[in-house]
């Protein structure tokens, strides 16, 4: 399978295989005016198997989002058509309004204007908790 | 500096003890605490009613010579007109020094706090944390047994949705030779997760019993809860299960003779009235001990919040 390189955008590597829709889904990309590729199953020698999402414009993505997903990802940032710089992505502390809490008991439920923040508790096992009510999140 | 307590974990060890000896020198002299916040005002900002807590809380202010306003229901206040909590805080931060304040949405209290220029105290919010009655519940066991090293302590009832137990749990994994004894019906046994971020995390050795009777002569405090009707999914369950623990002198029989029993109240039928009367009783000790920590807490916050 062909997908046509892109000049200037970004394109988001090395994701754990399976999970590119989550990160299509939290990125809001079904939102965004450019193309967006997304290649799953692709074979690769470090992992096996990944997922790979292009964008063709250099749009604002959240990092954390990524890192919240998978943190083994990678985010390259192409201009004229070769890498300009790559940015690592890393578990975030704290996530703000990329998931929602959804314990009902929570206050961000009757009050809609407060930021959605979850913190990491615990790095190891990937749990982050709501910053108001301390529900742990689902994990990704 | 601003402080706020919003869980019983926002305090060290340290500051523990040390609230625990403010509240003992209360308890010992009053009198010399009693103009200690004249001219400071504690707004009681109740969005649900809890006459115990915000009575304590009253009394606990007067006592220090200080002041109270607020309002014991939502109904009563802005939050009916569609007021955020944030803006309540803003604006109760004009007029008050402190701010307890109950709601039953969990983490309001938060909000309250990163919104005021005054300390919060978090006076319970919804199922998540009450840390006044932690500090209480810890105060009382201090005054009966001397100390909060070296006990076991039974926890009987609900065990699955009574914050005050998962709190207490949480605060007394930070001293050192506490054993835990867990006495509920399996469907109200203690979530894993405290099992296992809190107790096994920490090292701390418990078991879990459905036989209250059995376990009773380990213990050295028995915390009792309420099991809750609407906590079950049908009523027969509810009702096979609703008099499993009720303490009456019988049960004591086999029971240390310096056993503390403790209930964070109000109680339903889970302790017999016969107990009342009987020295190893100390619920009732429990609620005053309530107002003292209150103080000993209001006046370490407003004193930092000075400095």
């Amino acid at each position: 399978m062909k997908i046509d390189s892109i000049q200037n955008g970004i394109v988001i590597d090395h994701i754990t295989a399976g999970r590119a829709m989550d990160l299509y889904e939290l990125l809001g990309l079904k939102n965004v005016e450019c193309s967006v590729a997304m290649l799953m199953n692709v074979t690769s020698s470090k992992m096996g198997k990944k997922d790979i999402i292009k964008l063709d414009a250099d749009i604002p993505v959240d990092l954390d989002a990524i890192g919240y997903v998978d943190p083994g990802a990678t985010v390259n940032y192409i201009k004229n058509g070769v890498l300009d710089h790559k940015q690592s992505i890393r578990m975030p502390k704290m996530l703000k309004n990329v998931i929602k809490c959804k314990n009902p008991r929570c206050i961000t439920t009757v009050e809609q204007e407060l930021d959605q923040v979850f913190k990491l508790t615990d790095e190891e096992h990937k749990v982050y908790r709501c910053l108001y009510c301390e529900t742990q999140a689902e994990n990704k | 500096m601003v402080r706020n307590i919003l869980d019983v974990v926002d305090l060290s060890v340290e500051e523990i003890n040390d609230l625990i000896k403010l509240a003992c020198d209360i308890i010992n002299d009053p009198k010399a605490y009693s103009e200690k916040c004249r001219g400071k005002k504690l707004a009681t900002l109740f969005f649900e009613p809890s006459t115990r807590t915000r009575l304590s809380f009253e009394a606990a202010m007067y006592e220090l010579g200080g002041s109270v306003l607020g309002f014991s229901e939502a109904q009563s206040s802005s939050a009916s007109k569609g007021e955020s909590v944030a803006d309540t805080a803003r604006v109760v931060s004009c007029y008050a020094d402190i701010i307890a304040m109950r709601h039953p949405k969990e983490g309001a209290p938060r909000v309250a706090a990163d919104n005021a220029s005054i300390p919060v105290i978090n006076a319970g919010d919804g199922g998540h944390n009450h840390p006044t009655q932690t500090l209480t519940d810890l105060l009382t066991i201090y005054r009966e047994k001397g100390r909060l090293n070296d006990f076991t302590i039974g926890f009987c009832g609900d065990l699955k949705f009574g914050r005050t137990v998962h709190s207490l749990i949480n605060a007394l994994s930070r001293y050192t030779g506490i054993k835990i004894v867990l006495i509920s019906p399996e469907e109200l046994k203690l979530p894993s997760y405290v099992k296992k971020d809190v107790l096994m995390a920490k090292g701390i050795p418990y078991v879990q019993t459905t036989d209250l009777e059995s376990v009773m002569p380990e213990l050295d405090i028995l915390y009792m809860t309420r099991v809750q009707k609407e906590r079950f999914f049908n009523e027969e369950d509810y009702l096979r299960l609703k008099d499993s623990y009720i303490l009456n002198m019988k049960k004591l029989e086999n029971a240390k003779k310096d056993l503390c029993i403790l209930h964070p109240l109000p109680r339903v039928n889970e302790i017999s009235r016969e107990v009342d009367n009987d020295p190893r009783a100390c619920y009732f000790k429990q609620v005053l001990n309530g107002k003292y920590i209150r103080m000993a807490l209001m006046l370490t916050l407003l004193e930092e919040a000075a400095r």
